[in-house]
């Protein structure tokens, strides 16, 4: 298959798992309950492609040893807390990082 | 000012924010793909046609290790199958739109858009204007991705990769979360969830990981949130 013709594809399931369920679900399928459990969905995505990228090396293996990222991770946490700051959450993050690394 | 372009530049100003770590990821982005052998315009193709970040980033990660187009494909869709919950969550506020502007929108559907759009629909059901908020924000999620794309395909290896610019990844997810760190059952979805992802991503195949993690994630909360309420009532 050449390139091109592969990042077409890549689109397409892209844009299909987009339009999907936008285009099949309707809103009286909807109840309390299910609205309730689908406002988590947020917490239940976002820390499957945060931990892997925080604990995991390169090689895909857990290191949690000699790892800046989980204490610099941990203060973006501390800070979000507190200020419910998205901003202040990022740059508390990358600055403790960027310490953690070319400083200590 | 109508009602329509209001929410739209409501969009672009709600997305701002978080549009600052996806110009490092863009710029990576294009980095790695120039490094990789890929033209500058088929690297420009892919952020067009694709259009979203984890995506064309798996899609570098496979391709430079030989992967096949199969896996290729199907990784892409196993990082992308979180769009089919975001469809679920919004499909309540939106099915009332025509395909048009649902085709639309989909493009549009990024995990930034995603977040913050789904805070303002929730804030205005009855709004039949309220998709533009999304439009706004998607399209700013695409200017700032086609640029930052071009230029990471102009800066090539300028950009040293000690700075850990990748980091900022996991940042930008974790700071959609800022408000759900406070309330007991998020915070235990958001564990399971992680943990999974974490000690299954060698283990479940095709990177499903995303997918098996965050399902028994919503299970939890389901199981969860049942067993609480019935403590008070």
């Amino acid at each position: 298959m050449s390139n091109i013709i592969l990042i077409i594809y890549c689109g397409l399931i892209t844009f299909l798992t987009r339009f999907s369920m936008l285009a099949l679900l309707k809103k009286e399928m909807f109840n309390n309950r299910i609205r309730e459990v689908l406002s988590y969905v947020p917490s239940a995505i976002f820390p499957a492609i945060i931990f892997p990228a925080i604990f995991l090396d390169n090689s895909g293996i857990v290191q949690l040893e000699n790892n800046p990222k989980i204490l610099a991770a941990a203060i973006a946490m501390i800070i979000g807390i507190l200020s419910r700051n998205i901003i202040a959450t990022i740059i508390s993050g990358l600055t403790s990082y960027w310490f953690l690394i070319f400083v200590v | 000012m109508n009602n329509k372009s209001k929410n739209f530049l409501k969009g672009i100003k709600d997305t701002s924010p978080l549009m600052i770590p996806v110009v490092p990821f863009g710029i990576i982005f294009g980095v790695l793909a120039i490094d990789l052998g890929l033209t500058p315009l088929t690297t420009i193709a892919m952020s067009v046609i694709i259009f979203g970040g984890a995506s064309q980033i798996i899609f570098l990660q496979l391709f430079s290790a030989g992967a096949s187009s199969l896996v290729i494909l199907s990784s892409v869709g196993a990082v992308n199958s979180r769009h089919l919950l975001y469809g679920t969550v919004l499909s309540e506020h939106l099915s009332d739109l025509n395909l048009t502007w649902k085709i639309i929108v989909s493009y549009f559907l990024v995990d930034q858009a995603f977040a913050v759009s789904n805070n303002h629909f929730n804030k205005n059901k009855k709004d039949k204007d309220k998709h533009f908020h999304l439009i706004g924000g998607g399209l700013n999620c695409w200017t700032i991705w086609q640029v930052t794309t071009i230029i990471g395909i102009y800066l090539g290896s300028i950009i040293p990769e000690k700075l850990g610019l990748t980091f900022a990844i996991p940042l930008t997810f974790l700071a959609l979360l800022v408000n759900d760190f406070r309330k007991l059952i998020n915070v235990i979805v958001i564990i399971v969830s992680g943990t999974i992802a974490t000690l299954g991503y060698q283990i479940i195949p095709f990177k499903a990981y995303v997918i098996v993690a965050a399902s028994v994630g919503l299970l939890v909360a389901f199981i969860l949130t049942k067993f609480i309420k019935k403590n008070y009532e």
